[in-house]
């Protein structure tokens, strides 16, 4: 595979995520196969693929939530097990894909982006005063500040996705995790999303993996890309190098093109 | 008419037993109803009430049988209701109707009268004593103690089970404990509530404060609030009219879910004015 040789030239101590031949599987269904990957602290990865690649096994392998069948996975320079996986999701922060939220559910925006600190907090204790002024604070970052005693379930799907992502941040990860933080808003949604994540990843220097479909925006806010398909790793490199357009038409069994505009690359499919 | 029923002794402890049971089996209520976990509830309720005619059978505590089998019904439809590949309808409705086959197995067995078995069944308000009464207080206060505890913990794992999980909040055991704690709750009210009624005591209050508020404080408060309410006064309402309690706390307590669903403050604030004005997409 591609991807060994250059994993044995990285530095070990700067590395984020370190995944060793893990295959991972849910019930018996086999999501994700001997996927050898290392992720540098400060690295943004994007990651993409068809349908059923295993893009999500991948992010979920990261926090502990996919049952690793073999292989071993490194994160934060500890080796992930049942004993230390608690203690290693509270640094890392998780959007998981758009989910339909009961509208009657009892939980307003800012209690639900609290949610956040819960598990680093731990129990029997109450949340700190420096947190919830954080919460305000994050709110307006993402847009939010005159929607936190709102119904979570009366949001718009951007609303959602930027509580989610407000959650996450609270937690002040390490690693932040985004399963295709885009899907189904529309255009300005997606292009403000991106922007937000781009500049948070760069203002909190955190080590970033994002699921996408979306081709077209990777190369500016990634710096390096993965390709899967059929649960295994095809492809890992610099994002510059990704777009090849034989190397996408491959991927995704479908002719992709790359046009130029203004000089930046733009995916014609 | 009225305040004579209180000089009754026994009245006196029916209304402390509403007042116990109502409000935790309510609380519990909220548990189940914001997980959407019902079919759980009713198995592991019916599980207790199986297990508490299992004592009386074989002579055992039947509070400590009751308590046992809801455990082992907690322990097996939990991990059922756990995954979120599959609907946990089907499985735990066989296992909801063969609790129901065994309780009325487990009565058709049982020599001579079955006076105490048929308690279980429908409840006794009327009848419950010192030592019920000491139970239900009891397991009130864990119940109350733990929620203020972990209530971060505890809204979390309601509001937002794989989050929880993702922040590296232990919600597994979080989630059983709660399941343990609605076990704890149906095997302390069997007596008082019957095994073939405490399950509309537990859903219906929490049914109803859910078309009042948002808030998940404010959710718990309600419903208890609406549990004591209707077993206090489904108790005014068989005194005065002669007929079984049991049936009037039920009845009482659905009119209630029936009267706040038509009228929902929440439904009314859905259609009408903010929620739809301030979406932007």
């Amino acid at each position: 595979m591609h991807t060994g040789g250059q994993v044995k030239q990285r530095e070990y101590g700067r590395t984020a995520v370190f995944l060793n031949s893990v295959t991972a599987a849910y019930g018996r269904h086999v999501a994700m196969e001997n996927v050898t990957l290392s992720v540098h602290r400060g690295d943004f990865l994007g990651i993409i693929g068809p349908n059923g690649a295993g893009k999500t096994t991948l992010l979920t392998v990261v926090n502990g939530l996919a049952k690793v069948i073999s292989g071993n996975a490194q994160i934060l320079g500890e080796p992930l097990s049942r004993k230390n996986v608690n203690a290693l999701r509270k640094k890392i922060g998780y959007v998981p894909q758009i989910q339909e939220i009961d509208p009657l559910l009892p939980i307003n925006v800012r209690d639900s982006v609290l949610v956040g600190c819960y598990g680093r907090l731990g129990f029997f204790r109450r949340v700190p005063k420096a947190l919830l002024e954080k919460t305000e604070t994050l709110l307006g970052l993402v847009g939010l500040s005159r929607l936190g005693d709102r119904p979570l379930g009366h949001l718009s799907g951007g609303e959602k996705q930027r509580v989610a992502i407000a959650r996450a941040l609270l937690q002040e990860p390490e690693i932040l995790l985004l399963d295709e933080p885009c899907a189904s808003l529309d255009w300005k949604a997606q292009k403000e999303i991106l922007v937000l994540i781009q500049e948070l990843h760069n203002r909190l220097r955190l080590t970033t993996l994002m699921v996408t479909h979306d081709l077209n925006s990777l190369p500016q806010v990634c710096t390096r890309m993965a390709f899967m398909k059929g649960g295994r790793l095809i492809w890992e490199g610099e994002a510059a190098q990704a777009l090849s357009g034989s190397r996408l038409s491959e991927l995704y069994d479908t002719g992709i093109t790359i046009a130029s505009h203004e000089g930046k690359p733009v995916l014609l499919y | 008419m009225i305040p004579e029923i209180f000089q009754y002794e026994f009245m006196q402890k029916a209304f402390a037993a509403g007042l116990l049971s109502g409000m935790s089996c309510s609380v519990v209520g909220v548990l189940v109803v914001t997980m959407r976990i019902s079919t759980v509830g009713i198995c592991i309720s019916h599980a207790g009430f199986a297990g508490a005619l299992f004592g009386l059978l074989l002579d055992l505590n039947y509070l400590a049988t009751a308590f046992v089998f809801s455990l082992v019904a907690a322990a097996v439809v939990g991990p059922l209701a756990d995954r979120a590949e599959f609907a946990p309808e089907t499985s735990v409705g066989i296992l909801f109707s063969a609790m129901l086959g065994l309780a009325f197995l487990f009565i058709g067995l049982m020599p001579g009268s079955r006076t105490s078995a048929l308690d279980l069944f429908w409840g006794s308000i009327l009848t419950v004593t010192r030592g019920d009464l000491l139970l239900l207080a009891i397991i009130a206060a864990i119940l109350l103690i733990l929620l203020l505890m972990f209530f971060k913990e505890v809204q979390a794992v309601l509001c937002h089970r794989s989050v929880a999980l993702a922040v590296g909040i232990p919600a597994s055991a979080v989630f059983y404990g709660m399941l343990i704690l609605l076990g704890a709750t149906v095997t302390a009210s069997l007596k008082s509530v019957g095994g073939l009624l405490i399950y509309s005591l537990i859903i219906n209050p929490a049914a109803a404060a859910y078309q009042v508020t948002y808030s998940l404080r404010k959710l718990f408060f309600f419903s208890a609030l609406f549990g004591v309410l209707v077993c206090w006064g489904g108790l005014l309402i068989s005194y005065v009219l002669d007929i079984p309690s049991g049936a009037a706390i039920v009845l009482l307590s659905t009119l209630l879910v029936a009267a706040l669903t038509l009228y929902s403050p929440k439904k009314r604030g859905a259609m009408t004015g903010w929620t739809r004005t301030d979406q932007r997409d």
